[in-house]
Protein backbone atom coordinates (compact mmCIF):
# COMPACT_ATOMS: atom_id res chain seq x y z
CA UNK A 1 0.00 0.00 0.00
CA UNK A 2 1.24 3.47 -0.78
CA UNK A 3 1.20 6.22 1.80
CA UNK A 4 0.68 9.80 0.66
CA UNK A 5 0.63 13.06 2.59
CA UNK A 6 -3.16 12.89 2.73
CA UNK A 7 -3.28 9.41 4.23
CA UNK A 8 -0.81 10.19 7.02
CA UNK A 9 -2.30 10.68 10.46
CA UNK A 10 -1.28 13.85 12.24
CA UNK A 11 1.09 12.07 14.68
CA UNK A 12 2.64 10.21 11.72
CA UNK A 13 3.19 13.47 9.85
CA UNK A 14 4.81 15.06 12.92
CA UNK A 15 7.11 12.09 13.47
CA UNK A 16 8.09 12.01 9.79
CA UNK A 17 8.76 15.74 9.83
CA UNK A 18 11.08 15.24 12.81
CA UNK A 19 12.85 12.33 11.13
CA UNK A 20 13.44 14.32 7.95
CA UNK A 21 14.85 17.19 10.03
CA UNK A 22 17.17 14.80 11.85
CA UNK A 23 18.42 13.33 8.58
CA UNK A 24 18.93 16.75 7.00
CA UNK A 25 20.72 18.13 10.06
CA UNK A 26 23.33 15.36 9.97
CA UNK A 27 23.93 16.04 6.27
CA UNK A 28 24.23 19.81 6.69
CA UNK A 29 26.64 19.69 9.62
CA UNK A 30 28.84 16.98 8.10
CA UNK A 31 28.91 18.88 4.79
CA UNK A 32 30.19 21.93 6.64
CA UNK A 33 32.97 19.92 8.30
CA UNK A 34 33.90 18.44 4.91
CA UNK A 35 33.91 21.91 3.40
CA UNK A 36 36.45 23.01 6.01
CA UNK A 37 39.02 20.92 4.14
CA UNK A 38 38.73 23.09 1.05
CA UNK A 39 42.24 24.38 0.49
CA UNK A 40 43.63 22.23 3.31
CA UNK A 41 43.34 18.60 2.21
CA UNK A 42 46.58 16.55 1.85
CA UNK A 43 46.39 16.64 -1.95
CA UNK A 44 44.38 18.65 -4.47
CA UNK A 45 42.34 15.63 -5.56
CA UNK A 46 41.12 15.12 -2.00
CA UNK A 47 40.31 18.77 -1.65
CA UNK A 48 38.04 18.34 -4.65
CA UNK A 49 36.66 15.00 -3.46
CA UNK A 50 35.52 16.40 -0.14
CA UNK A 51 33.97 19.42 -1.83
CA UNK A 52 32.08 16.99 -4.10
CA UNK A 53 30.96 14.91 -1.14
CA UNK A 54 29.85 18.01 0.74
CA UNK A 55 27.82 19.09 -2.30
CA UNK A 56 26.09 15.72 -2.47
CA UNK A 57 25.29 15.76 1.25
CA UNK A 58 23.83 19.26 0.94
CA UNK A 59 21.82 18.08 -2.05
CA UNK A 60 20.40 15.25 0.07
CA UNK A 61 19.59 17.69 2.88
CA UNK A 62 17.75 19.83 0.32
CA UNK A 63 15.67 16.83 -0.75
CA UNK A 64 14.78 15.93 2.85
CA UNK A 65 13.89 19.51 3.72
CA UNK A 66 11.76 19.99 0.61
CA UNK A 67 9.83 16.89 1.61
CA UNK A 68 9.56 18.23 5.17
CA UNK A 69 8.17 21.46 3.76
CA UNK A 70 5.30 19.55 2.16
CA UNK A 71 4.47 18.18 5.62
CA UNK A 72 4.25 21.66 7.12
CA UNK A 73 7.93 22.31 7.76
CA UNK A 74 9.56 25.67 7.11
CA UNK A 75 11.37 26.82 4.02
CA UNK A 76 14.61 24.76 3.68
CA UNK A 77 16.84 27.85 3.79
CA UNK A 78 15.06 29.00 6.93
CA UNK A 79 15.65 25.62 8.58
CA UNK A 80 19.34 25.53 7.66
CA UNK A 81 20.34 29.13 8.32
CA UNK A 82 18.05 30.43 11.04
CA UNK A 83 18.05 27.75 13.71
CA UNK A 84 20.51 27.79 16.60
CA UNK A 85 22.32 24.88 18.30
CA UNK A 86 19.36 24.23 20.62
CA UNK A 87 17.15 23.44 17.64
CA UNK A 88 19.58 21.41 15.54
CA UNK A 89 19.08 17.64 15.86
CA UNK A 90 22.33 16.35 14.34
CA UNK A 91 24.44 13.67 16.02
CA UNK A 92 27.58 14.53 17.93
CA UNK A 93 29.48 12.38 15.44
CA UNK A 94 29.12 14.93 12.67
CA UNK A 95 29.68 18.10 14.68
CA UNK A 96 33.08 17.19 16.18
CA UNK A 97 35.91 19.36 14.76
CA UNK A 98 37.42 18.07 11.55
CA UNK A 99 40.56 16.69 13.20
CA UNK A 100 43.28 15.13 11.08
CA UNK A 101 42.81 13.32 7.78
CA UNK A 102 42.36 9.91 9.43
CA UNK A 103 39.67 11.35 11.70
CA UNK A 104 37.88 12.85 8.71
CA UNK A 105 37.99 9.65 6.67
CA UNK A 106 36.95 7.34 9.54
CA UNK A 107 34.04 9.62 10.40
CA UNK A 108 32.98 9.82 6.78
CA UNK A 109 33.22 6.03 6.45
CA UNK A 110 31.07 5.39 9.53
CA UNK A 111 28.55 7.94 8.32
CA UNK A 112 28.53 7.04 4.61
CA UNK A 113 27.96 3.35 5.27
CA UNK A 114 25.07 4.08 7.62
CA UNK A 115 23.56 6.54 5.16
CA UNK A 116 23.93 4.19 2.19
CA UNK A 117 22.35 1.26 4.03
CA UNK A 118 19.52 3.41 5.39
CA UNK A 119 18.81 4.90 1.96
CA UNK A 120 18.88 1.49 0.34
CA UNK A 121 16.24 0.30 2.83
CA UNK A 122 14.26 3.53 2.40
CA UNK A 123 13.84 2.89 -1.34
CA UNK A 124 11.19 0.38 -0.21
CA UNK A 125 9.27 2.96 1.84
CA UNK A 126 5.51 2.98 1.32
CA UNK A 127 5.77 6.76 1.37
CA UNK A 128 6.36 7.35 -2.32
CA UNK A 129 8.16 10.70 -2.07
CA UNK A 130 10.63 9.30 0.46
CA UNK A 131 11.23 6.21 -1.67
CA UNK A 132 11.96 8.49 -4.66
CA UNK A 133 14.45 10.59 -2.72
CA UNK A 134 16.18 7.48 -1.40
CA UNK A 135 16.47 5.97 -4.87
CA UNK A 136 18.10 9.18 -6.06
CA UNK A 137 20.45 9.71 -3.13
CA UNK A 138 21.66 6.12 -2.77
CA UNK A 139 23.19 6.25 -6.26
CA UNK A 140 25.33 9.17 -5.15
CA UNK A 141 26.15 7.76 -1.75
CA UNK A 142 27.73 4.61 -3.15
CA UNK A 143 30.56 6.75 -4.52
CA UNK A 144 31.20 8.16 -1.06
CA UNK A 145 31.33 4.68 0.44
CA UNK A 146 33.79 3.45 -2.20
CA UNK A 147 35.98 6.46 -1.70
CA UNK A 148 36.16 6.56 2.07
CA UNK A 149 36.38 2.76 2.46
CA UNK A 150 39.50 2.85 0.31
CA UNK A 151 41.02 5.71 2.27
CA UNK A 152 40.42 4.00 5.62
CA UNK A 153 42.08 0.86 4.26
CA UNK A 154 45.02 2.81 2.88
CA UNK A 155 45.55 4.63 6.18
CA UNK A 156 45.04 1.60 8.42
CA UNK A 157 47.43 -0.55 6.40
CA UNK A 158 49.86 2.27 5.64
CA UNK A 159 52.63 3.37 7.96
CA UNK A 160 52.73 2.80 11.74
CA UNK A 161 51.88 6.49 12.14
CA UNK A 162 48.87 6.37 9.81
CA UNK A 163 47.69 3.19 11.51
CA UNK A 164 48.04 4.80 14.93
CA UNK A 165 46.05 7.84 13.83
CA UNK A 166 43.33 5.74 12.20
CA UNK A 167 42.89 3.63 15.33
CA UNK A 168 42.87 6.77 17.49
CA UNK A 169 40.17 8.27 15.28
CA UNK A 170 38.05 5.13 15.49
CA UNK A 171 38.44 5.01 19.26
CA UNK A 172 37.33 8.63 19.59
CA UNK A 173 34.46 8.43 17.10
CA UNK A 174 33.05 5.05 18.07
CA UNK A 175 31.07 6.16 21.15
CA UNK A 176 29.22 8.67 18.97
CA UNK A 177 28.47 6.44 16.00
CA UNK A 178 25.63 4.53 17.67
CA UNK A 179 23.71 7.79 17.90
CA UNK A 180 23.08 7.51 14.16
CA UNK A 181 20.71 4.66 14.97
CA UNK A 182 18.76 6.42 17.69
CA UNK A 183 15.07 6.52 16.70
CA UNK A 184 13.10 9.75 16.84
CA UNK A 185 9.88 10.00 18.79
CA UNK A 186 7.15 8.10 16.97
CA UNK A 187 9.60 6.33 14.65
CA UNK A 188 8.48 2.82 15.69
CA UNK A 189 4.98 3.57 14.46
CA UNK A 190 6.28 4.82 11.11
CA UNK A 191 8.40 1.69 10.76
CA UNK A 192 5.41 -0.53 11.53
CA UNK A 193 3.50 1.29 8.79
CA UNK A 194 6.27 0.66 6.29
CA UNK A 195 7.01 4.38 5.94
CA UNK A 196 10.47 4.24 7.48
CA UNK A 197 13.08 1.46 7.34
CA UNK A 198 13.55 -0.76 10.38
CA UNK A 199 16.40 1.07 12.11
CA UNK A 200 17.47 -2.01 14.08
CA UNK A 201 17.82 -4.02 10.90
CA UNK A 202 19.85 -1.23 9.28
CA UNK A 203 22.01 -1.03 12.41
CA UNK A 204 22.69 -4.78 12.27
CA UNK A 205 23.66 -4.64 8.58
CA UNK A 206 25.88 -1.63 9.27
CA UNK A 207 27.64 -3.41 12.16
CA UNK A 208 28.35 -6.42 9.92
CA UNK A 209 29.64 -4.28 7.08
CA UNK A 210 31.92 -2.02 9.09
CA UNK A 211 33.23 -4.89 11.22
CA UNK A 212 34.17 -6.74 8.06
CA UNK A 213 35.95 -3.71 6.65
CA UNK A 214 37.52 -2.14 9.74
CA UNK A 215 38.43 -5.30 11.69
CA UNK A 216 38.81 -8.11 9.15
CA UNK A 217 40.24 -6.12 6.27
CA UNK A 218 41.99 -3.18 7.94
CA UNK A 219 43.08 -4.84 11.21
CA UNK A 220 41.61 -2.13 13.42
CA UNK A 221 40.04 -2.74 16.82
CA UNK A 222 36.48 -1.72 17.57
CA UNK A 223 36.19 -0.21 21.04
CA UNK A 224 33.43 -1.37 23.39
CA UNK A 225 30.05 0.00 22.49
CA UNK A 226 28.76 2.72 24.79
CA UNK A 227 25.98 1.67 27.12
CA UNK A 228 24.08 4.95 26.99
CA UNK A 229 23.66 7.71 24.44
CA UNK A 230 22.79 11.35 24.88
CA UNK A 231 19.77 12.50 22.88
CA UNK A 232 20.06 14.39 19.63
CA UNK A 233 19.01 17.54 21.47
CA UNK A 234 22.27 17.73 23.41
CA UNK A 235 25.38 18.94 21.66
CA UNK A 236 29.06 19.41 22.29
CA UNK A 237 30.52 22.91 22.59
CA UNK A 238 31.62 22.60 18.95
CA UNK A 239 28.22 23.05 17.29
CA UNK A 240 27.61 26.69 18.23
CA UNK A 241 30.78 28.08 16.59
CA UNK A 242 30.16 25.90 13.52
CA UNK A 243 26.67 27.34 13.08
CA UNK A 244 27.94 30.85 13.74
CA UNK A 245 30.32 30.53 10.81
CA UNK A 246 27.94 28.60 8.54
CA UNK A 247 25.07 31.04 9.06
CA UNK A 248 27.05 34.28 9.14
CA UNK A 249 26.37 35.30 5.53
CA UNK A 250 22.67 34.52 5.71
CA UNK A 251 22.34 36.44 8.95
CA UNK A 252 24.21 39.45 7.61
CA UNK A 253 22.04 39.50 4.48
CA UNK A 254 18.62 38.26 5.59
CA UNK A 255 16.92 39.69 2.51
CA UNK A 256 19.15 37.94 -0.01
CA UNK A 257 17.37 35.34 -2.11
CA UNK A 258 20.44 33.21 -2.74
CA UNK A 259 23.67 33.07 -0.77
CA UNK B 1 13.58 29.43 -2.66
CA UNK B 2 12.99 31.86 -5.46
CA UNK B 3 12.80 29.26 -8.18
CA UNK B 4 9.75 27.34 -9.39
CA UNK B 5 6.33 28.91 -9.49
CA UNK B 6 4.12 29.24 -12.50
CA UNK B 7 4.87 32.22 -14.68
CA UNK B 8 1.63 33.88 -15.67
CA UNK B 9 1.24 35.35 -19.10
CA UNK B 10 0.57 39.06 -19.08
CA UNK B 11 -1.00 38.91 -22.50
CA UNK B 12 -1.78 35.96 -24.76
CA UNK B 13 0.94 35.19 -27.26
CA UNK B 14 -0.52 34.73 -30.73
CA UNK B 15 2.02 32.14 -31.76
CA UNK B 16 1.55 30.10 -28.58
CA UNK B 17 -1.69 28.57 -29.81
CA UNK B 18 -0.01 26.60 -32.56
CA UNK B 19 3.13 25.43 -30.73
CA UNK B 20 3.78 21.71 -31.06
CA UNK B 21 5.52 19.61 -28.40
CA UNK B 22 8.03 18.54 -31.06
CA UNK B 23 9.04 22.20 -31.57
CA UNK B 24 9.67 22.51 -27.83
CA UNK B 25 11.73 19.31 -27.86
CA UNK B 26 13.75 20.69 -30.77
CA UNK B 27 14.38 23.93 -28.89
CA UNK B 28 15.46 22.06 -25.77
CA UNK B 29 17.81 19.91 -27.85
CA UNK B 30 19.90 23.04 -28.40
CA UNK B 31 20.21 23.86 -24.68
CA UNK B 32 23.73 22.80 -23.68
CA UNK B 33 24.56 21.13 -20.40
CA UNK B 34 26.15 24.05 -18.50
CA UNK B 35 29.09 21.96 -17.35
CA UNK B 36 29.64 19.87 -20.51
CA UNK B 37 28.72 22.12 -23.43
CA UNK B 38 29.20 19.48 -26.14
CA UNK B 39 26.05 17.70 -25.04
CA UNK B 40 22.55 19.10 -24.66
CA UNK B 41 20.13 18.56 -21.82
CA UNK B 42 18.06 16.27 -24.06
CA UNK B 43 21.19 14.27 -25.02
CA UNK B 44 21.67 13.74 -21.29
CA UNK B 45 18.12 12.45 -20.88
CA UNK B 46 17.30 15.24 -18.42
CA UNK B 47 14.10 16.34 -20.16
CA UNK B 48 11.41 13.83 -19.25
CA UNK B 49 8.22 15.35 -20.57
CA UNK B 50 6.84 18.25 -22.57
CA UNK B 51 3.14 19.08 -22.58
CA UNK B 52 1.24 21.87 -24.28
CA UNK B 53 -2.00 22.93 -22.60
CA UNK B 54 -5.20 23.92 -24.39
CA UNK B 55 -4.41 27.61 -23.87
CA UNK B 56 -0.91 27.19 -25.28
CA UNK B 57 0.94 27.04 -21.94
CA UNK B 58 4.00 24.77 -21.97
CA UNK B 59 5.06 22.53 -19.11
CA UNK B 60 8.52 20.98 -19.19
CA UNK B 61 9.43 18.28 -16.68
CA UNK B 62 13.10 17.62 -16.11
CA UNK B 63 15.07 15.41 -13.77
CA UNK B 64 18.29 16.49 -12.05
CA UNK B 65 21.42 14.47 -12.76
CA UNK B 66 22.93 14.83 -9.28
CA UNK B 67 20.84 16.17 -6.40
CA UNK B 68 23.59 18.55 -5.31
CA UNK B 69 24.46 19.73 -8.82
CA UNK B 70 25.11 23.48 -8.58
CA UNK B 71 24.05 23.95 -12.22
CA UNK B 72 20.43 22.97 -11.54
CA UNK B 73 19.09 26.51 -11.35
CA UNK B 74 21.00 27.42 -14.53
CA UNK B 75 19.40 24.46 -16.32
CA UNK B 76 15.97 25.40 -15.05
CA UNK B 77 16.38 29.00 -16.24
CA UNK B 78 17.78 27.86 -19.60
CA UNK B 79 14.78 25.59 -20.20
CA UNK B 80 12.39 28.41 -19.43
CA UNK B 81 14.25 30.83 -21.69
CA UNK B 82 14.44 28.34 -24.57
CA UNK B 83 10.67 27.90 -24.49
CA UNK B 84 10.07 31.66 -24.17
CA UNK B 85 12.26 32.19 -27.23
CA UNK B 86 9.64 30.22 -29.18
CA UNK B 87 7.16 32.95 -28.33
CA UNK B 88 5.49 31.08 -25.49
CA UNK B 89 4.73 33.31 -22.51
CA UNK B 90 3.15 30.72 -20.21
CA UNK B 91 5.99 28.38 -19.23
CA UNK B 92 6.21 26.04 -16.28
CA UNK B 93 9.35 24.07 -15.46
CA UNK B 94 8.82 21.18 -13.08
CA UNK B 95 11.35 18.72 -11.70
CA UNK B 96 10.85 15.05 -10.93
CA UNK B 97 13.01 12.44 -9.22
CA UNK B 98 11.17 9.46 -10.62
CA UNK B 99 12.56 7.51 -12.31
CA UNK B 100 15.98 8.55 -11.01
CA UNK B 101 18.35 9.79 -13.68
CA UNK B 102 20.85 7.29 -15.01
CA UNK B 103 23.77 7.62 -17.39
CA UNK B 104 22.20 4.75 -19.35
CA UNK B 105 19.92 7.40 -20.88
CA UNK B 106 22.79 9.19 -22.60
CA UNK B 107 22.43 8.51 -26.33
CA UNK B 108 25.09 6.89 -28.53
CA UNK B 109 25.90 10.03 -30.52
CA UNK B 110 26.22 12.03 -27.31
CA UNK B 111 28.61 9.39 -25.94
CA UNK B 112 30.72 9.80 -29.06
CA UNK B 113 30.73 13.60 -28.65
CA UNK B 114 31.79 13.19 -25.02
CA UNK B 115 34.65 10.93 -26.12
CA UNK B 116 35.81 13.40 -28.78
CA UNK B 117 35.68 16.15 -26.18
CA UNK B 118 38.08 14.07 -24.04
CA UNK B 119 35.63 12.65 -21.52
CA UNK B 120 35.36 8.86 -21.31
CA UNK B 121 31.64 8.07 -21.62
CA UNK B 122 29.96 6.14 -18.78
CA UNK B 123 29.87 2.35 -18.77
CA UNK B 124 26.49 0.59 -18.41
CA UNK B 125 25.36 0.88 -14.80
CA UNK B 126 24.68 -2.79 -14.10
CA UNK B 127 21.87 -2.00 -11.67
CA UNK B 128 21.34 -3.91 -8.50
CA UNK B 129 24.54 -3.79 -6.51
CA UNK B 130 24.70 -1.24 -3.75
CA UNK B 131 28.30 -1.49 -2.77
CA UNK B 132 30.68 -2.20 -5.61
CA UNK B 133 34.25 -1.71 -4.56
CA UNK B 134 35.41 -2.47 -8.09
CA UNK B 135 35.20 0.40 -10.53
CA UNK B 136 33.76 -0.22 -13.99
CA UNK B 137 36.28 -0.60 -16.88
CA UNK B 138 37.07 2.68 -18.60
CA UNK B 139 38.65 3.31 -21.99
CA UNK B 140 41.02 6.19 -22.72
CA UNK B 141 39.02 8.61 -24.90
CA UNK B 142 42.19 9.52 -26.81
CA UNK B 143 43.82 6.19 -27.73
CA UNK B 144 41.11 3.68 -26.75
CA UNK B 145 43.32 1.74 -24.36
CA UNK B 146 41.86 0.02 -21.31
CA UNK B 147 45.25 0.35 -19.61
CA UNK B 148 44.12 3.29 -17.48
CA UNK B 149 44.35 4.26 -13.83
CA UNK B 150 41.82 6.25 -11.85
CA UNK B 151 43.71 9.05 -10.11
CA UNK B 152 40.76 10.65 -8.32
CA UNK B 153 37.28 9.27 -7.74
CA UNK B 154 35.83 12.77 -7.70
CA UNK B 155 36.52 15.21 -10.51
CA UNK B 156 35.90 18.88 -11.25
CA UNK B 157 32.16 18.22 -11.36
CA UNK B 158 29.95 15.75 -9.46
CA UNK B 159 29.52 13.59 -12.55
CA UNK B 160 33.19 12.95 -13.38
CA UNK B 161 36.30 11.13 -12.19
CA UNK B 162 39.95 11.64 -13.09
CA UNK B 163 42.10 9.09 -14.90
CA UNK B 164 45.52 8.70 -16.47
CA UNK B 165 46.10 6.49 -19.50
CA UNK B 166 49.18 4.31 -19.07
CA UNK B 167 49.36 3.70 -22.83
CA UNK B 168 49.36 7.25 -24.21
CA UNK B 169 50.22 8.95 -20.89
CA UNK B 170 47.39 11.46 -21.15
CA UNK B 171 45.26 12.40 -18.15
CA UNK B 172 41.53 12.48 -18.85
CA UNK B 173 38.11 12.79 -17.24
CA UNK B 174 35.64 9.91 -17.14
CA UNK B 175 31.90 10.14 -16.72
CA UNK B 176 30.69 8.24 -13.66
CA UNK B 177 28.33 5.40 -14.33
CA UNK B 178 25.24 6.30 -12.32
Amino acid sequence: MTTTPTTLTDPQAQALLLKLTVLADDEIILAHRDGEWTGHAPILEEDIALANIAQDELGHAGLYLSLAQTLGGSDPDQVAFWRGPDDYRNTRLVELPKGDWAFTMVRQFLYDTSEALWLEAATRSTYASLAEIAAKAVREEKFHVQHTALWVERLALGTPESERRTQAALTELWPHAAQLFQPVEGEAELTASGILPDLNAVHARWTDLITWHLVDKCGLTLPDAPTTQPGRDTHTEHLAPLLEEMQSVARQHPDAEVW
Amino acid sequence: MAEGGRQKAERPAPSAISIQPSAVWDALASVPDPEIPVVSITDMGMVRDVTVGDAGGVTVTFTPTFSGCPALHVIRDSIEQAVRDLGVTDVEVKSTLTPPWTTDWIGDDARERLRQYGIAPPAPTGEGQLIQLDVEPTRCPRCGSLNVRMTASFGPTLCKRMYVCDSCREPFEGFKSV
